[in-house]
């Protein structure tokens, strides 16, 4: 049977652009069922707003399957809050109990500005993305499946590293603002397949010097790997750095042969 | 506050890097990666040096000849090959250098893990998995940093060791030292406090090494931070063994 959770109240970050100082702001939700998602919960409240001639909270959301990485919440300090291998979208309010006090905030750091609320851009991250570059496949008539062979375990290795939906809770949750978890996520689904191989080097030059740009640095706290929706193991960090140095190695040779 | 939003720059879908090719070290040196593998090397030799250092006081259990005796050996590395020192002095060349690496690396790497959050967060966190090891490097790192200094001062100058029976401080003198110096209370108290300390900063920074240098294997996963334990205990249970000896009289009684 359905239950209703009473008086909810929420503490929620307002602020109005990217220059606003911005504050907390208190919320009571009454009557919300424990089905409904979290995000459901600030819908509700949203309508609220806007019924009463208020300013909806704008928060960033989209498949709400917890696929799509682009729910971003701080729930009570924690990134996507208090469920393991869970995004704030498929948290579920039966989680809380009645007169719970829950605080939410945007994601902080300095490559993820606060665009209004608790919507931030995180397009730091598309540039990593795009300093990886391409992966050479033939193209032509489609190759016949399993032509290319890959052992079992290396092939769920990359699969599992392949699961990062890029919402940026493990830049979030570390006390550094480092996005090593996210961008060794990257560099492992791809340097570990044999389709990777060719850029392997290039890319992981490109993609860890790129991230410097706009991160912190990794201290090995593992807060990401606890926050990481996807459950992404930091052994993804310790490849990428053996990749690297590989990288800063051949790469030198390769560019010493020109 | 004033934050700026990154614009959508120019997608151009090949790797292409406008760094300047330096030095391969210095290269290396230069990303944030690049100085935790300086932190991680320099924190092996830093390990080999406590350890050893440790293990070479346990002669003081053995009296005042044996440890003067280590004291002298240590001198004598390679001597005849070597004039009387010299070996010593390299050893000491790399640990400084190593210790300055190790320190500026840290420096210049909290100063980057500062501004990747100008702004706080302004709700309390909670931390799930980060420790107190973890989140107190910085200021173990201090202590232990601030203990050596003392510690050079007290036992290599002589600064803040009190006077022999002749009036003098002399170097080659070790147990005595040793024992005028942990004789006084305050001074095993700190001595104490720091191998805490330095035990701390080894319970996070031995398992952390192996991450950084990129040694993860399933096989031996879970051996790092039992390895690091390990490693912490025997070098802070060894030190702090030294001052309690010298305080209840086992050792100089």
């Amino acid at each position: 049977m359905s239950n209703h959770l009473k008086d909810i109240t929420l503490k929620i970050w307002r602020q109005s652009g990217p220059n606003d100082a911005g504050h907390f702001e208190s919320y009571k939700v009454d009557e919300i069922s424990d089905e409904a998602s979290f995000l459901e919960m600030l819908d509700y409240l949203n309508e609220r707003l806007i019924n009463e001639g208020q300013e909806a909270i704008v928060f960033d959301h989209d498949c709400r399957e917890g696929i799509c990485g682009t729910c971003s919440l701080m729930i009570n300090g924690q990134a996507h809050g208090p469920e393991r291998a869970t995004a704030s979208c498929q948290l579920h309010m039966r989680k809380f109990k009645s007169g719970d006090s829950i605080t939410i905030e945007p994601w902080r750091a300095r490559a993820f500005p606060i665009v209004k609320d608790l919507m931030v851009d995180r397009s730091a991250f598309d540039r990593i993305i795009e300093s990886g570059g391409f992966i050479t496949s033939p193209t032509g008539g489609a190759p016949d499946a399993n032509l290319i062979p890959i052992p079992k375990p290396v092939s769920d290795a990359a699969m599992d590293a392949a699961q990062c939906i890029g919402c940026g809770a493990c830049v979030a949750a570390c006390p550094n603002g480092a996005a090593n978890l996210f961008t060794s996520a990257k560099i492992a689904h791809l340097n570990l397949l044999p389709q990777g191989q060719a850029e392997r080097f290039r890319r992981v030059e490109a993609m860890v010097e790129t991230m410097d740009e706009y991160f912190g640095s990794c201290t090995n706290h593992g807060e990401c790997e606890a926050a990481c929706p996807k459950e992404i193991s930091i052994d993804v960090i310790a490849l990428a750095n053996a990749d690297y140095r590989k990288a800063k190695i051949k790469n030198r040779k390769q560019l010493a042969r020109n | 506050m004033a934050q700026v939003l990154h614009g959508r720059g120019p997608v151009t879908a090949t790797a292409t890097t406008t760094r300047k090719r330096r030095p391969f070290l210095l290269d290396l040196y230069s990303t944030a990666v690049g100085k935790k593998y300086a932190m991680a090397i320099t924190g092996i030799g830093l390990m080999g040096f406590v350890l050893f250092h440790m293990i070479g006081n346990l002669k003081m259990y053995f009296g005042a000849s044996d440890l003067d005796h280590y004291a002298e050996f240590l001198k004598k590395l390679l001597y005849p090959l070597a004039p009387k020192g010299t070996v010593l002095w390299i050893l000491r060349g790399g640990l400084i250098a190593m210790a300055v690496i190790h320190i500026h690396a840290a420096i210049s790497l909290t100063r980057l893990n500062r501004t990747a959050r100008p702004v706080r967060y302004q709700s309390e966190r909670d931390y799930q998995v980060a420790n107190f090891a973890s989140r107190s490097m910085r200021w173990t790192g201090v202590t232990v940093f601030l203990f050596l200094v003392w510690h050079l001062l007290d036992l290599t100058f002589g600064v803040t060791n009190t006077v022999g029976a002749d009036g003098e401080f002399i170097r080659a003198n070790v147990y005595d030292n040793v024992v005028r110096s942990l004789d006084r209370w305050p001074v095993a108290a700190f001595y104490i406090l720091a191998n805490i300390a330095l035990g701390i900063h080894l319970f996070h920074g031995v398992w952390s090494l192996f991450q950084s240098m990129g040694w993860n294997n399933p096989r031996f996963n879970k051996w790092r931070q039992a390895f690091a334990t390990g490693f912490a205990t025997v070098v802070v249970v060894g030190n702090v063994s030294f001052p309690i000896a010298v305080l209840a009289g086992v050792v100089g009684g």
